[in-house]
């Protein structure tokens, strides 16, 4: 792929508990397009934000280390950088937005300063042209009365224009890629919805890469073109999204999708429970070898002691369950 | 408006806050034992039942008490705050004669405290299992730990008594001669060492609070923001973290003020500082009332203003603090 901007091969990610380091992420492997968007799913702690960590640079910040693999950003691999490139780099080259705009901006600054210092860090922009680029960013994002919002201050402002004024700040040095920690799960229903229909159209209009990082199936049905499922660290499942919601090659997908609940035209009379895949993620302390997977799946066998590779499905579809060589073999 | 309106109430607030420091202050001093009338008496050396009883009468000593209290405050609000017993002088000449000698001392005391104390706290907090930290804690165990006077007292004795690098006391050197600048820098020397007594105790109290307050901050979501803009840890610190770690420090500096009038009272009387503080406490051993009064008066005044002045910097310095919502 030759406008292949983001690619991660066999990132492994540790983190030091009680004395020890242990794999947060095992071997992660993947690519993304320019323009494409790309849903990393998965239960909460498997590993999707760490990895949204590391391509930022920022996992030393949280006391874990990256023994292996690489990040390459338009063909530059990240973990062999230098500090100063790697700064250089984060909030212009790649950025990303958080899961809790409530608290992610600064109280003590207004919206259009903070806007403004990216500009001005990345681009050497001047304080009146950094603060014009600012208010140009709050158009963008649609944030009603951008003007009076520039030198509002963060608490003046509801979630989701704080969300807004977050993508705005991600956005404002036209990053090829942006990474979007669960940006609407602090945010009610409907603003969730405007979120991700504002994403869509920046991605259009300007070619920005994102990375939707969620455990929502129906958020990355709407907005992805790939799917990466993640459990315990390790990818189990990846492909295009329609391949992956209408044939789930991996058990773990296969949940994922059962439980989340649909609006079907007609509801039968006795509503179904939603079902629900038991157990939980085991703790990285836990693992063994073997698929991590095999204590909850029911079509857990023998075989499953031993970790399953990614096993193709089709052209583009992969998943890591034994189950897919055995279907190819029949 | 509504800020207008709000800064308003707190001055009302303020001023009743005066007036009822005065009516106490002037209750308390008539309630201690020892007859002022007595003492004056006493200076004047020898004395009779009648002499004392013409002092008495000449002073207004011998009206009711709520006479006395009434005829105060008249004169309060005239803005005379009587004569004093002792040094047969007004005592608002006296308070504003020494007045900026105080406010010089306290008031460096306290920047000082507040920018060693900060800096202190932040650098620590970037290494909380570092030597600095460590020392910091240290610091201020000890800082806290020991009393004014007797910092003030080994401090003269290192660097006045042993080393000689400070002025043994006073304000000024009485033989200088020279131009603004140098009586200026004159002051300055001679301002090092109390200034450096009074503040070590909040140098101490204000490097752990902004410590704690530092650390956690340096959690907060929007520093892991301003990391991913791609800021300098430098920018990230001072920039985003300081801004925030300091607002417990000013709230507490603000309120502290009082207590650093009180300080200055023994850190005057160890360096010889002519300032209100040590008015008080030749005044309090002479028991001249009206100085007395006039001095706790005119710290309460102080104090209040300092409460104000700390509620707008407040304000500045975090726009979350919007009219009516501070409390």
């Amino acid at each position: 792929m030759t406008d292949k901007i983001l690619s991660v091969e066999g990132l492994t990610i540790e983190f030091r508990i009680g004395g020890r380091f242990f794999p947060v992420v095992d071997g992660l492997s993947f690519d993304l397009a320019r323009g494409e968007m790309l849903g990393i799913v998965g239960e909460s702690g498997c590993g999707k934000s760490t990895t949204a960590l590391a391509i930022m640079g920022l996992v030393e910040e949280t006391s874990g280390r990256v023994p292996a693999g690489e990040i390459k950003l338009n063909g530059e691999n990240l973990l062999q950088t230098s500090r100063r490139r790697m700064r250089q780099l984060r909030g212009n080259d790649v950025a990303m937005i958080f899961q809790e705009p409530m608290s992610s901006l600064n109280p003590v600054f207004t919206v259009g300063e903070q806007i403004a210092e990216v500009v001005r860090l990345h681009h050497g922009a001047s304080r009146k042209a950094a603060m014009d680029h600012a208010y140009d960013m709050l158009c963008k994002v649609h944030i009603p009365a951008p003007e009076k919002r520039l030198h509002q201050y963060p608490h003046e402002l509801s979630g989701g224009m704080r969300q807004r004024v977050m993508i705005a700040i991600a956005l404002a040095c036209g990053p090829s890629l942006l990474i979007a920690d669960e940006p609407t799960t602090a945010l009610d229903v409907t603003v969730q919805a405007q979120i991700f229909d504002l994403l869509q159209e920046l991605r259009d209009a300007t070619g920005t890469a994102i990375i939707l990082i969620t455990h929502d199936m129906g958020a990355v049905a709407e907005t992805c073109q790939r799917v990466l499922v993640m459990y315990a660290g390790r990818k189990v499942e990846e492909g295009p999204v329609e391949a992956i919601l209408t044939e789930p090659s991996h058990p773990y997908t296969s949940g994922l999708i059962r439980c989340t609940p649909h609006l079907d035209r007609d509801p039968p009379a006795q509503l179904p429970m939603l079902p629900e895949i038991p157990g939980i993620v085991p703790p990285v302390t836990e693992l063994g070898k073997g698929c991590p997977f095999r204590p909850r799946c029911p079509h857990a066998h023998a075989r499953c002691a031993d970790m399953p590779p990614v096993i193709p499905v089709s052209a583009n579809h992969g998943a890591a369950c034994w189950l897919q060589e055995e279907e190819r073999a029949a | 408006m509504s800020s207008l309106f709000e800064i308003a109430k707190r001055i009302v607030y303020a001023l009743s806050l005066v007036l009822a420091v005065i009516v106490f202050n002037f209750l308390l001093i008539h309630m201690a034992p020892g007859d002022p009338a007595e003492v004056i008496a006493g200076e004047m050396g020898g004395t009779t039942e009648e002499i004392v009883a013409s002092i008495r009468q000449s002073y207004g000593l011998d009206q009711p008490l709520l006479t006395q209290l009434w005829l105060y405050l008249k004169q309060v609000a005239g803005g005379d705050l009587g004569y004093s017993y002792y040094f047969n002088r007004p005592v608002t000449d006296l308070i504003l004669q020494r007045l900026p000698a105080t406010l010089l001392l306290v008031i460096s005391a306290l920047l000082l405290a507040i920018i060693i104390g900060t800096a202190l706290g932040v650098v620590s907090a970037r290494r909380p299992r570092g030597f600095l930290s460590h020392f910091v804690t240290v610091l201020a165990l000890v800082g806290f730990s020991a009393p004014v006077f007797w910092t003030g007292i080994m401090l003269l004795l290192l660097f006045a008594s042993y080393l000689s690098f400070f002025p043994v006391g006073g304000m000024y050197s009485m033989t200088l001669e020279g131009g603004f600048g140098v009586k200026a820098l004159d002051v300055l020397h001679h301002l090092v060492l109390p200034m450096a007594t009074l503040s070590i105790i909040y140098v101490a109290q204000y490097s752990r609070l902004a410590r704690a307050s530092t650390l956690d901050v340096l959690g907060a979501d929007y520093i892991r923001t301003a990391r991913a803009k791609g800021l300098s840890e430098a920018v990230v610190v001072y920039k985003h973290a300081l801004r925030n770690a300091v607002l417990p420090v000013v709230t507490i500096a603000g309120l502290q003020f009082s207590q650093l009038l009180s300080g200055a009272v023994l850190v005057e009387t160890v360096f010889n500082w002519p300032g209100l503080g040590r008015l008080a406490f030749e005044s309090i051993l002479r028991r001249d009332y009206p100085t007395i009064l006039g001095i706790l008066f005119f710290s309460a005044f102080v104090v209040v203003i300092a409460n104000l002045l700390t509620d707008l910097a407040y304000r500045l310095i975090d726009p979350r603090i919007k009219a009516g919502a501070s409390s």
